[in-house]
């Protein structure tokens, strides 16, 4: 099987590695690079688990050539935290957002994407940013009110 | 047999490697659950070409590379008119990913945004620069060539171009179906109006008999009523977890109401 060099940033750190022929971007974070932050869901692209932020943007890394991302930046959850917790990690704590935990990543990365290009959303495009994933334990409505509240201010890094 | 990605920085290069064989992958969202499933195998081609990122205003439309993403049409303000559309297919990744012309080789019960493009009347420009128009391209998508662009006239009014996505969960779920009209008016009376479906048949359809229905008439309440009675006419729905066929037909004059009613 053929390897093709990827060089990309991954949270902002300088990445290069080898990406197999046909092999997706949530596979060769997870293998290739160690990143185990984005988590395997359906495969399909249905469920949202595996969102990652290319170039600012949430994709899903399990539909996306891993190829795809030579000279992008990469953004995970496990980028999130610096010397303390992300203010969305805080508030998903605070709310209880997260059970079993599963699709917590893909979540906030939803949420980082819709925060950093919209820092005031409303309810429902908080609701519409994390339409593209699931969550089969928390009914939702603590993730909503986690992202509201960093949007407000009320929980501040 | 293994995958094999060939990446092309031309849209020529790319259409003549397609034409040895293999499938094309533009935004991933189609493709590669396949790869990821070992049901694709073989050769998988991609292009890198600027041009198929390109959205540019023609004389009486736009041409929109096909490689846009329902993500950059959102963005555009001076496609609002393609707006609703483009927000009904997945949720923010799969916009960010998927690609207009992707849209147009969705399996049944996706490619709403396909049934938008056809009631507009777009054709599609392909890497040899010949044109096709959607009907034709989506009778017959098994080995279409490469799809480099798509023309989409331009509503003469914003009123005159409606779309509507039903579906069971929101905000986002699978089509139970879609319509888009197009009712340019002249004159108080419909001319040249073009009704299409997506997820009536297994590609995006036009309604021809509410077409005949609405040609000519003017939009009031008793046209609106025989168009219903002819909604379902001549087609015959898939059946999958979504929905099966029988409900389809019999949902789909209720909805086609919904949407002629917001036009009048």
């Amino acid at each position: 099987m053929a390897l093709r060099p990827v060089t990309f940033t991954l949270n902002g750190m300088a990445k290069a590695a080898f990406a197999e022929d046909g092999q997706n971007l949530l596979d060769f974070l997870r293998r290739g690079v160690g990143d185990l932050s984005p988590k395997f869901g359906c495969g399909q692209g249905g469920c949202g688990a595996c969102t990652v932020l290319v170039d600012g943007a949430p994709v899903l890394s399990c539909l996306m050539l891993a190829e795809a991302v030579q000279g992008a930046s990469v953004e995970t959850a496990s980028g999130l935290a610096g010397a303390s917790l992300h203010p969305l990690q805080e508030a998903f704590m605070d709310r209880f957002a997260a059970q079993c935990g599963y699709c917590t990543p893909g979540m906030l990365m939803a949420a980082k994407a819709l925060l950093d290009r919209n820092p005031r959303p409303t309810r429902d495009e908080v609701i519409e940013a994390i339409s593209g994933n699931i969550c089969r334990c928390t009914g939702y409505e603590p993730i909503i009110a986690a992202i509201l509240d960093v949007s407000t201010g009320r929980v501040r890094a | 047999m293994a995958v094999t990605v060939e990446t092309h920085t031309t849209l020529a290069e790319a259409a003549r490697a397609l034409a040895l064989g293999g499938v094309y992958m533009g935004g991933g969202t189609g493709v590669m659950h396949g790869i990821n499933e070992g049901t694709l195998q073989g050769r998988v081609i991609r292009a890198t070409d600027p041009a198929l990122r390109a959205i540019r205003a023609t004389g009486e439309g736009v041409s929109l590379g096909a490689g846009v993403t329902m993500a950059q049409v959102l963005a555009t303000p001076d496609l609002a008119f393609l707006h609703p559309a483009a927000r009904a297919v997945g949720g923010p990744q799969v916009r960010v990913m998927g690609t207009v012309g992707g849209n147009l080789f969705a399996p049944h019960p996706y490619g709403d945004f396909a049934a938008a493009l056809l009631a507009l009347g777009a054709r599609a420009v392909m890497a040899a620069g010949s044109h096709r128009a959607l009907e034709d391209l989506l009778r017959d998508r098994d080995r279409p060539g490469l799809v480099a662009a798509l023309e989409v006239p331009r509503p003469r009014e914003l009123r005159a171009f409606g779309f509507a996505k039903v579906q069971r969960v929101k905000p986002r779920g699978v089509s139970v179906l879609s319509i888009a009209a197009h009712l340019p008016r002249e004159g108080g009376r419909l001319r040249g109006v073009r009704v299409a479906y997506g997820a009536m048949a297994p590609a995006p359809i036009r309604a021809a008999s509410v077409e005949r229905v609405l040609e000519g008439a003017t939009l009031d309440a008793a046209t609106i009523a025989r168009a219903v009675a002819v909604a379902a006419e001549g087609i015959t729905p898939p059946t999958d977890p979504v929905a099966t066929g029988w409900y389809r037909a019999q949902v789909v004059g209720v909805h086609l109401r919904r949407l002629l009613e917001r036009m009048v």
